[in-house]
């Protein structure tokens, strides 16, 4: 019994600690004001943890988030636009077959290490990628690597790209030459990737014998790519702490930074799943600000004071059709019938961001190729009905997929616009089984693997080249789209060898006439995805290519 | 006893390996794969096609099966296709948030739970008795995910009083020892750091106990009913017995029974509990990593977590069998 006693006492000791001290805390948070911290930390929420701090061996925009507040590629673009600009590099130019790259590297620019950057850094990170081995060689790791620059020193599996990176020269201290075997529609845009970006060659020999594994069911990023601390660039922050536990990602400051400093001194990369948890968590002040705002949220938010700049259109949204799935896709009157069927524009109004654009080809305005010239095909349900009767198709079925639990920056609310495209097609006298699947893996493995008669894709651009949006689905045969017509493949083709960039943009633009008369699919729209800030922020100029430099934010 | 624990322990052999089977032969049956969950929209044929080669996923089944039952009896779970991490490492890093939540949210449903389902029973038909039986009832409909989402809405967002997410303050640096953040803030000294967490644990907790306070209150009230009816009981207080003793020694501790039983398979589904609400309050535990896994198609954590938490079950249930022989010592005997 007096045990018993004791125990009870202790347990109400501990009990009444907890309590004195979460009351204090309380009192504490109270007292703070529930800005979320003070004004030398800025909080900005993505969806989704960065998988590495090392940006080559990474793919995706949560990583590219932060990683480019801490290095910096050879070019970059524009502040707020889409157009090429100098970054480590202050000019460059290449010979007129565009195989020879030089670059004129900017000077007095320092790494987070306290190494000098130069020329021979630039080369010494381009032949690292270029000499990678082993699982360093897996798509999964080295994505971009290969998609600009093919493949590796020495291939080891049959399947990749043959290598087009021929070699680096550091002809000076500040002038690097990258030269390529083949002329490629990815340079120079290319050279501004964040996958690309330069490290400080102490770091890379400090790490380069950490191995990226992949055996055992999966491929593991080497250990230093999960560590703050290990990774030095040039850009205006520096990685300090990588909290896997708690999800954020801090950065400090660099104050020997080459360019304008910095104005706020920490800044955090929290990551938050859900667009309502971002949402409520800028409204409670707990965070400063977030990405991938839900378009529905946008007039909410604006009506509470925060701020909700969008970004120009840097995307496009597009229903796909697989002709060898539905063989009456093959039919370009059939096609076409879709096409009319489908009120664009009604889905832009209802669904999208203000700014949102219906699409007349499959790349945006701000692209450079874009064509005023394409055959376009409004909405007219009685013509869709009419070019369906004289395909014999008046009675067509189709299966029309749609990914659930999922929203994209092109595509915000996918089951409402299919609903919308539905009733639409159902007009014209087409009957539509409809297909949700999960977004990942089910409906994108659906999708590319051609399963679905009809679907709703997209694709937001990394650089500002053409060859980014249509080479990505009509260069080549696509098992997506099921169709093989050489005119269309040779006029992308064709556009991507052109070195002359004025030649190029034209060579584009004819590709997406022909695309446009042939009409494999039908780009829908583009839209300009949003941003959200606290009211007290000076938030930085938003980039179409989601490439916002967070130095430039401070507090009001 | 101690031949007791053996045995339940051993049962756990077959137990997770027949479970291994049945999870193999259910993830190979899922469409898509974890090439195209890491490739996303850029996912073509040949690169799904490489990645699979590369992760060994193009082997027949029982290949694959056999290379986890050998990883598995070296005590490894492998990498997460996901992170690229051990997935050891990985649950080591979330765990103590899961516990931590789930201990709060035990802790909560206990507390409150027994006394409350004792008094409602004393009190059979009162207004208190009337208030907890409804008020479990609504425990018990209401899902644990909108239930976190009203919470979260009216006193994180509106009322500002709690965090809307994580575990700590952004910017607060607290010493890790442990990995319990409570803990680790009253071992470290740093009080503010314990406050903190404390206070980020208040709505998850609250939330995840909603279901085990109703289960308990409504037990509890049911069994110590039953126990009041008992010839002994009546005898007890016949016999002149002071009334505190009469509750507690004989009323309480024998309705305890199947409470204790109740309170151990509570536990074991609080963790599935914990992925919603860890899911709703971003609170980085195992809960919202398994989510992610899900949507990732990351079979070594799938199947990591789902073996762990079959291990769980059968200590838990061993550990419920051994409180249940101190509370009725006729166990023992048997």
């Amino acid at each position: 019994m007096r045990i018993s006693k004791s125990r009870t006492v202790r347990a109400v000791t501990a009990a009444l600690a907890v309590g004195m001290i979460a009351t204090g805390c309380a009192s504490e948070r109270g007292k703070d004001g529930d800005k979320g911290g003070d004004k030398d930390t800025f909080v900005f929420a993505g969806a989704g943890d960065p998988s590495s701090l090392d940006p080559a061996l990474a793919s995706d925009g949560e990583t590219f988030r932060v990683t480019r507040q801490a290095f910096e590629a050879l070019l970059e673009h524009e502040p707020g636009g889409s157009k090429l600009v100098g970054g480590l590099a202050e000019s460059w130019s290449s010979n007129d077959a565009g195989t020879v790259w030089t670059f004129n590297l900017r000077e007095n620019v320092k790494f987070h290490d306290g190494e000098a950057f130069n020329a021979a850094a630039v080369c010494a990170n381009y032949d690292h990628w270029f000499n990678w081995k082993g699982t360093y060689q897996s798509s999964a790791v080295s994505y971009y690597w290969q998609s600009i620059m093919g493949g590796f020193a020495k291939n080891e599996d049959k399947d990749a790209p043959k290598a087009n990176y021929k070699s680096c020269t550091a002809k000076d201290p500040n002038t690097a030459v990258i030269e390529v075997h083949a002329p490629s529609a990815n340079l120079p845009g290319g050279f501004s990737l964040q996958a690309l970006a330069i490290h400080s060659p102490k770091a890379l020999k400090a790490y380069a014998t950490q191995a990226a594994t992949g055996k055992d069911d999966a491929i593991s990023y080497p250990k230093y790519s999960q560590e703050a601390g290990t990774v030095a660039g040039t850009g205006p922050y520096r990685i300090t702490k990588w909290n896997k536990g708690n999800k954020e990602v801090t950065l400090q400051r660099f104050d020997e930074y080459w360019g304008d400093k910095a104005k706020v001194k920490n800044l955090v990369f929290r990551t938050i799943s859900t667009e309502e948890g971002r949402r409520q968590a800028l409204q409670a002040g707990d965070i400063q600000g977030y990405d991938l705002v839900s378009p529905a949220d946008v007039k909410t938010l604006e009506k509470g004071g925060f701020q909700v700049p969008t970004r120009d259109v840097f995307n496009i949204f597009y229903v796909g059709m697989s002709q060898e799935k539905h063989p009456a896709l093959k039919k370009p009157q059939v096609r076409q019938a879709l096409a009319h069927a489908i009120d664009r524009d009604n889905i832009v109004k209802t669904q999208l961001p203000e700014g949102g654009k219906t699409a007349t080809q499959f790349m945006p305005d701000t692209v450079a190729g874009f064509s005023d010239k394409v055959k376009t095909y409004p909405f007219d349900t009685a013509k869709a009905k009419q070019l369906l009767a004289a395909a014999g198709e008046s009675k067509l079925k189709i299966e029309f997929c749609y990914p659930t639990e999922v929203t994209r920056p092109y595509m915000p609310a996918p089951q409402d616009i299919f609903e919308l495209m539905k009733a639409d097609l159902e007009k014209a006298g087409v009957t539509v089984t409809p297909k949700p699947l999960k977004w990942a893996p089910d409906y994108l493995d659906a999708t590319e693997a051609g399963a679905c008669a009809l679907h709703m894709l997209g694709w937001t651009g990394d650089f500002n080249d053409g060859y980014n949006f249509i080479g990505t689905w009509f260069a080549e045969y696509d098992k997506q789209w099921g169709f093989k017509d050489p005119k269309v493949f040779d006029a992308v083709t064709a556009a991507s060898k052109e070195t002359d960039p004025a030649k190029r943009v034209e060579a584009y633009k004819k590709a997406n006439d022909i695309i446009m008369e042939y009409l494999p699919g039908l780009p829908v729209s583009s839209s300009p995805p949003a941003i959200a800030f606290a009211k007290d922020v000076n938030p930085p100029k938003v980039s179409p290519l989601t490439q916002e430099n967070f130095a430039e934010v401070s507090f009001k | 006893m101690l031949r007791l624990v053996v045995r339940r322990l051993l049962q756990l052999i077959p137990t997770l390996l027949g479970l291994s089977v049945l999870l193999f032969l259910w993830l190979n049956r899922l469409p898509g794969g974890p090439a195209s969950a890491i490739l996303g929209e850029r996912a073509t044929p040949t690169e799904v096609a490489r990645i699979n080669r590369a992760l060994g996923l193009d082997q027949p089944v029982w290949v694959q099966y056999g290379r986890f039952l050998k990883r598995i009896a070296e005590l490894d779970l492998g990498t997460s296709t996901k992170t690229g991490q051990p997935v050891w490492d990985e649950f080591a890093l979330r765990f103590p948030a899961t516990v931590e939540l789930s201990v709060a949210a035990m802790l909560i449903a206990v507390v409150v739970g027994i006394p409350l389902g004792y008094l409602a029973a004393r009190r059979r038909g009162g207004w208190l008795d009337v208030a907890s039986v409804s008020g479990s009832l609504i425990g018990i409909c209401v899902p644990v995910f909108f239930l976190g989402l009203i919470l979260k809405g009216i006193f994180a967002v509106n009322l500002h009083v709690f965090p809307t997410y994580g575990r700590l303050t952004t910017g607060l640096d607290a010493t890790e020892v442990t990995g319990f953040a409570v803990l680790d803030g009253l071992l470290t000294g740093e009080l503010d750091a314990a406050g903190d967490a404390l206070w980020h644990l208040v709505l998850p907790a609250v939330t995840l106990a909603s279901i085990p306070l109703a289960v308990i209150v409504r037990m509890t009230r049911a069994s110590v009913l039953e126990v009041l009816g008992e010839d002994y009981v009546r005898t007890a207080e016949a016999k002149g017995l002071e009334k505190r003793v009469v509750r507690l020694r004989h009323v309480l501790r024998n309705a305890l029974l199947p409470v204790v039983t109740a309170i151990g398979l509570l536990t074991g589904s609080l963790l599935s509990g914990a992925v919603l609400t860890e899911s709703v309050f971003d609170f980085g535990g195992i809960g919202s990593f398994i989510k992610i896994a899900i949507d990732a198609r990351d079979y070594p954590v799938l199947v990591g977590f789902i073996m762990f938490i079959a291990m769980i079950y059968v200590v838990i249930n061993l550990l419920v069998d051994l409180a249940y022989s101190l509370i009725d010592p006729r166990v023992r005997v048997n």
